[in-house]
Order: structure tokens, then sequence, then C-alpha cells
């Protein structure tokens, strides 16, 4: 694949202010306001990564993902992908980008066409790209189903016929089909029992070794991200607030927000009892954002300047950025 | 230990369905006190609810029938009539379900909901339930409850409506609360919020609950005592931390050593229990974990193993755990404690 030629230390990814706002219209059709669901987001990728987002529901990490893959258009802001801005692309490279970035989605249930056969889901990403003879997809689709733990004569079986774990599984098959260097994984155990996670984890991981995968892992739950991320951006109310590496963010995290959001994962562990950071109130309106700092109205540290003053994303240590006034 | 509340004693409830007779739940014991929070953990479909539903007898009666016995303050209610149960739901026992918006009438306001069940079950007039209804919500942490209590179920958050249903299963001072995943719908810290409300109003009222959960960190942080299910069965009865740093059943383990973890190694690899869970329409004739247990032999295949006592405080559905707990590997959770 000519993805490989990228230098390792150039990112694979780079996503630059990205900004997705949805209009929000009365019932005469007029818009009102606007929902900021992602408010300028930036952040990069390496090849064979796994970078995780993560954040409570509706702070903007599938509105992120989506947009980052282009199923969505962007209200402003560059993904550059292979030093080329994915938003500007047309034909070739297009069809290119849309074969290179994949997506895994949350529910097994709804992302497969119920009146396919498996296998033709499959060969189906292969004829849209063009890939291979008759005959080739066939085999090439055989073989992948293999991989992810499928017998052969499972090929002509239809998606009801499957468990959610197996679905889960086919959709990462369908995702792995054509060669990608990226796959947006968007909650993709969330709406599985864990017996069952830990196998799609593990086979997530495996595939990532072989096909050096990088992951874009989408997720609310920090115990699946904490175990497959290497780096981990956390998000809230459209704003990317802290970014670091795994280890790192669990033994220091350092924004307000970050601290509150572990501390309220219960482990399943109960010899360890921590201290709980228990917010107040709710998360406000992606419509009407707080001013200044979005986390102030809720942050046991806000001060004056929190409400007046955006806090600006920062490097406190290599890798390790955080939006907060508290380390300027 | 304080006042036995409920005992759930060999419970069966069985389904007449098209496709035939299904037993749903096969064998399910467990006791909650006052004041006393029973875990009961088990991945989908394994009969969590169906439990809990059976409690309250909420299942269709037509095609339900119940085996066992389920014992309120001594009194079978498996063999009470409809009046008694009516009496007893809402009065003695209250529910919580994981999707609030459910259980709350769309139709009407928070309110409305919240003074008819209190004038149902209580002897007040409608002003005293509506100042009863706002004391209720405050004490759930909504804030401006004198506004909210006119607001209609959809105006309201998730954490918000789940606190409304608590207001309301909780406004008739119920002696015991069986909750349904009432957490799994909310984000983490929407989830610290409600259950730390629960134990509250728990250690407030010395209720007795049942928590359903399948999240074993739930369990972990608000439960005294545990039950595990496996396909309609408890497989294993325990106190919260024995369970957790040294499960007798091979389930429980798998179980446990298949959660990322939060603290400790991350570079190990998930443990995975291989196959997966029968239908209930091919329930295996010996021990329900039989086809997928590492540990099997031909008596797990052939006879289905009791819930037997293992020690004081235990009870496990095994016919061979103490070799395997004997032989044992160490359990995971005790490491990441130690490293912690
Ligand atoms: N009315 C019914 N008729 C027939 N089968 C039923 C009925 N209700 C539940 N079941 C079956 O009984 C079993 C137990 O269901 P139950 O809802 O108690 O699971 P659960 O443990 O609560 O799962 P979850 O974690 O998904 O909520 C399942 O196999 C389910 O399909
Ligand atoms: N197509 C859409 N139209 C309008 N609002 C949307 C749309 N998609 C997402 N949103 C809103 O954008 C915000 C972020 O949503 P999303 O990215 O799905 O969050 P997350 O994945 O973090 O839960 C939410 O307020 C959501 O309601
Ligand atoms: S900037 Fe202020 S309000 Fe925002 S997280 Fe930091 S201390 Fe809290
Ligand atoms: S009875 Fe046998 S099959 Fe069942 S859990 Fe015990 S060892 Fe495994
Ligand atoms: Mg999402
Ligand atoms: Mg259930």
């Amino acid at each position: 694949m000519s993805v490989q030629q990228i230098p390792i230390e150039q990112p694979l990814l780079e996503v630059r202010n990205l900004k997705k706002y949805f209009p929000v219209t009365n019932s005469l059709g007029k818009v009102t306001g606007h929902v900021q669901a992602v408010n300028d987001v930036s952040f990069n990728m390496k090849k064979g990564e796994t970078y995780g987002l993560v954040g409570e529901s509706g702070c903007g990490k599938s509105t992120t993902g989506r947009t980052v893959l282009r199923l969505i258009e962007p209200t402003e802001g560059e993904t550059i992908y292979k030093g080329e801005n994915i938003y500007q692309l047309k034909g070739r490279k297009l069809m290119d980008m849309r074969r290179e970035l994949q997506m895994v989605f949350q529910d097994p249930y709804s992302s497969l066409n119920p009146r396919k056969r498996i296998g033709h889901i499959l060969e189906e990403t292969l004829k849209i790209h063009r890939i291979g003879s008759k005959q080739e997809r066939m085999d090439r689709v055989m073989d992948m189903l293999n991989k992810v733990g499928f017998q052969s004569e499972q090929y002509f079986r239809y998606p009801h016929e499957f468990s959610g774990g197996q679905r889960q599984r086919i959709g990462i098959a369908r995702a792995l089909m054509v060669d990608p260097s990226l796959i947006i994984c968007d909650e993709p155990v969330s709406a599985l029992d864990v017996s069952i996670q830990s196998q799609v984890l593990n086979l997530l991981e495996e595939i990532q070794d072989e096909f050096n995968l990088a992951y874009l892992f989408v997720s609310h739950d920090l115990s699946v991200v904490r175990h497959i991320a290497d780096r981990i951006g956390v998000m809230y109310l459209g704003q990317m607030v802290e970014e670091a590496p795994t280890d790192e963010l669990f033994a220091q995290p350092l924004h307000p927000y970050t601290k509150a959001l572990l501390s309220a994962v219960p482990l399943p562990n109960p010899m360890i009892k921590r201290e709980r950071i228990t917010l107040k109130g709710e998360v406000p309106s992606p419509i009407n954002p707080p001013s200044g700092c979005v986390f102030h109205t809720r942050c046991p540290h806000a001060t004056e300047i929190c409400k007046k003053n955006v806090p600006v994303k920062r490097n406190v240590a290599p890798n390790h950025a955080v939006a907060c006034h508290l380390y300027e | 230990m304080e006042t036995k509340l409920l005992e759930v004693k060999n419970l069966k409830t069985h389904f007449n369905t098209e496709r035939g007779r299904v037993t749903a739940v096969d064998g399910v014991f467990f006791t909650v006190h006052a004041g006393e929070t029973v875990g009961v953990v088990g991945e989908s479909g394994c009969g969590k609810s169906v439990t809990a539903e059976s409690i309250l007898r909420l299942l269709d009666e037509k095609s339900t029938e119940y085996e066992g016995e389920i014992l309120y303050k001594g009194k079978n209610l498996l063999t009470s009539t409809i009046n008694e149960m009516q009496a007893v739901r809402g009065n003695d026992i209250s529910m919580i379900f994981q999707d609030p918006m459910s259980s709350l009438n769309p139709v009407y306001t928070v309110g409305n909901q919240i003074v008819e069940s209190i004038m149902l079950h209580q002897n007040v007039n409608k002003k005293e339930a509506y100042e009863k209804a706002i004391e209720m919500l405050r004490l759930t942490g909504i804030p401006s409850p004198e506004k909210r209590i006119h607001e209609y179920p959809h105006e309201l958050s998730g954490g918000m409506r789940q606190r409304v249903m608590i207001a309301m299963a909780l406004s008739c001072q119920p002696k015991l609360l069986i909750a349904d995943e009432p957490t799994t719908a909310l984000d983490v810290t929407t989830q610290s919020q409600i259950l730390d409300l629960i134990n509250e109003l728990k250690v407030k009222f010395n209720m007795g609950t049942v928590m359903i959960t399948h999240d074993l960190g739930v369990v972990a942080e608000v439960c005294t005592k545990v039950v595990v299910m496996y396909l309609g069965q408890v497989i294993e009865e325990s106190d919260v931390r024995s369970l957790f740093s040294s499960p007798y059943h091979p389930y429980t383990d798998g179980l446990l050593k298949s959660i990322p973890q939060l603290t400790g190694d991350r570079s190990k690899k998930l443990h995975v229990i291989e196959g997966k869970v029968p239908t209930l329409h091919q329930v295996p004739k010996g021990c329900r974990f039989a086809p997928r247990c590492a540990f099997a032999n031909e008596k797990c295949h052939d006879e289905m193993p009791e819930l037997v006592q293992a020690d004081t405080s235990r009870k496990v559905r095994c016919w061979h755990y103490k070799e395997i707990f004997q032989a044992g590997e160490e359990s995971p959770y005790v490491s990441a404690a130690d490293s912690y």
C-alpha cells in the first residue's frame, strides 16, 4: 500500500481546528441557533497508533470521528491526510481516502444490511473500489472471515443468524477488506457483554499489529480506552480539554474535568476506596456553551478569569497538553 | 444482621411462548436484610430482570408460571392475591428501571405522576401529596423542585428523569427497593451522583436494596453481598470482597478476568470465555456452564450441580470448586490492589 511510504515521524493524520456546528431550527424552519458539537478540536495520529477519544454522551466524540472521515462536512478546520486536506479531495484521491479511512460502528445490529449474506456484505466494499476479479474477491472474503474467527461456510449466512459479538467481528472484517490505514471505531464494544467485549478487543489488537493499523477509538468507557489506547484526548462540550499518553493521563490527570471523570468510574475492586469527585449540576447545552472556560459552571476550581477568558490548550510536558487557566 | 426482608428460594419462572415453554429463571436464591444492598450481576439475558419482575409479579400472568417461594417478611408473594400484591407494590417494595422514560408517562407532568402515586398509597389529601412530592424531588437533588414539578418528562435530562423515578419510587418510603440497571443509561459522572443518592437514601430509610447490574464496578462500589447469575441460575453468592479477591465459580473467575482494568498492568491480554451462552431452548442438562468451562468433566455434562454452602458467607454451584480453587491461580484483583 502507498500508505507505507509515509515516514514514521510524520503524523498519519492531522486534525486542525476542527469545528462542526449543526443548525437548530424552529417549527417554521428558521435557524434559531447552532449546536456547537465540535468546537476547535486539534490532534494528530501516528501510524499504527491507537488514539482514544473519551468524554460523556453528547460531548462531540462521534461527530469528530465522522467529520474526520468526511461522512459529514466540517463547519471549519482541516484534516490533513497524506499531506492533503481531505475536505478538498475530489475524484480518484477522494476514493483512495475513502478506502484508506474506514469505520466500525457501535451498533452491530443496524450497521449490517439484514437482507444480504455475510459474504456479500464483505465483498461489497471490494466491488465499490473495483478491487480484484470475482474469484479473487471471493478468496479474499474467505480469508478475512477466517481471520476474524469464522468458518468459510458462514459466508452464506445472514446477519440475524449471528450474535452481537459476531456481528461486530463482521463489521471489523468489512472495514479491513480494503486495506485501510486507519479505522475509526465508534463505541465498538459498548453494546456487548463483557465476555464478548474481550473477544472483540483482543481481535482489534491482533489485527492492528498484523496490518499496522491506526485506530481512532471513540468510547465513553474509560477502562476499555485505558486498555487499548496509546494516547487519549478528553472532550467536554465540543472541546478537547486534555491530551496525554494513556499511562500518564491515568497517573496524573491535570484538567479538573479529567480528574472528576476518572474518579467517577466505579472500580471493580472493593479493596480500593477512592475519593470520588462528584460534579454538581449538569452538562450545559452545546447551543449556548458557557463563556470563558466551558467547564467553569461545574468546576470546583473556577475563578473570575475562567468565566471571561478561554483557556488555551498548551503543553505542560512533552505530549501532555491541557486547556485550563490553572496551568498557565 | 438486621431483619430479614426478602427471601427468594429456588425461584423458577416459566414462559409459555409460541416456540414452547422456556424457563428464564431456573433456580434463583438470595436474601435481603434491612439496610443491606445485594447485587445481582450477570450478562445480558441471564434472567436478572425476569427475577426482579417476578418478585413484584409484574409479568403477564396468562403466559407466566412461577415455582419456588418469594417470602416478603415471611409471606409468600407468589401465592398472594392481586389485591395483596397491589398493596405490596409501592407501599413496601418499589422498583426503578433502566429507562426512566418507559415508566414515566409522557403526557403528564412529573408532579402529577408523583402526586398520584403518593395518593394511591398513602392516606393524604392532594395538597399534602403535592408538598410531599416537592420534598422528595428536593431530596433527590433536583434544583428548584417547585419549578421542575410542572415539567414534562421529555423536558428533563436522563439524569433528572432517573431522579424523578427515584423520587417516585421512594415517595412511599418502601422497605425494599429493586433497582434494575438504574444507571446503565447514564454517564459516569451522573451515575456517581445517582449511586450516592441511592446510598444516602438507603441509610436514611434503612432500606433493603436489590441492585441489578451488569457492571462489576457498580457492584464493588455499592453492594455488601452479590449473587452471580448464569443462564437463569444463581451460580455463586458471596460477600463482595471475597467474590472479587477469590471467586469460586469458574464463570465468575472468567468474567472478572475479562474486564479491562482501571489500575494495574494494562498490557496483559484480556481473558476470553470461549463459546457463547446457549439459548433457553437448548439448556445443557448438566452444569449450564459445562460447554464453556475449562474444568468440565463427564459428571459436569451429565448432572446439574446444586447451589451449596461453600463457607460461612458463600455459596457456589459447581462440582469441582474445591479442587479448582485449591489448584487455582491468583485472581488479578488481589494484585491490582497491591500495586495501587
Ligand atoms: N416474556 C417473555 N417471554 C419469553 N421469554 C422471555 C420473556 N421475558 C424474558 N425472556 C427471556 O428470558 C431470559 C432472561 O431475560 P432477562 O430480561 O431477565 O435478562 P437480563 O438478565 O435482565 O438481561 P439484560 O442484562 O439484557 O437486561 C432471556 O433469554 C429473555 O429472552
Ligand atoms: N446530525 C445532527 N444534527 C444536530 N445535532 C447533532 C447531530 N449529530 C450530533 N448532534 C449534536 O452534537 C453534539 C455532539 O454529539 P456526538 O458527537 O454524537 O456526541 P458523542 O459521540 O460524544 O456522544 C450533541 O449535542 C448532539 O446532540
Ligand atoms: S480554566 Fe478554570 S474553570 Fe476551566 S477547568 Fe481550569 S480552573 Fe476550572
Ligand atoms: S460444575 Fe463442572 S462445568 Fe460446571 S462450572 Fe464446575 S467444573 Fe465447570
Ligand atoms: Mg457517540
Ligand atoms: Mg434486564
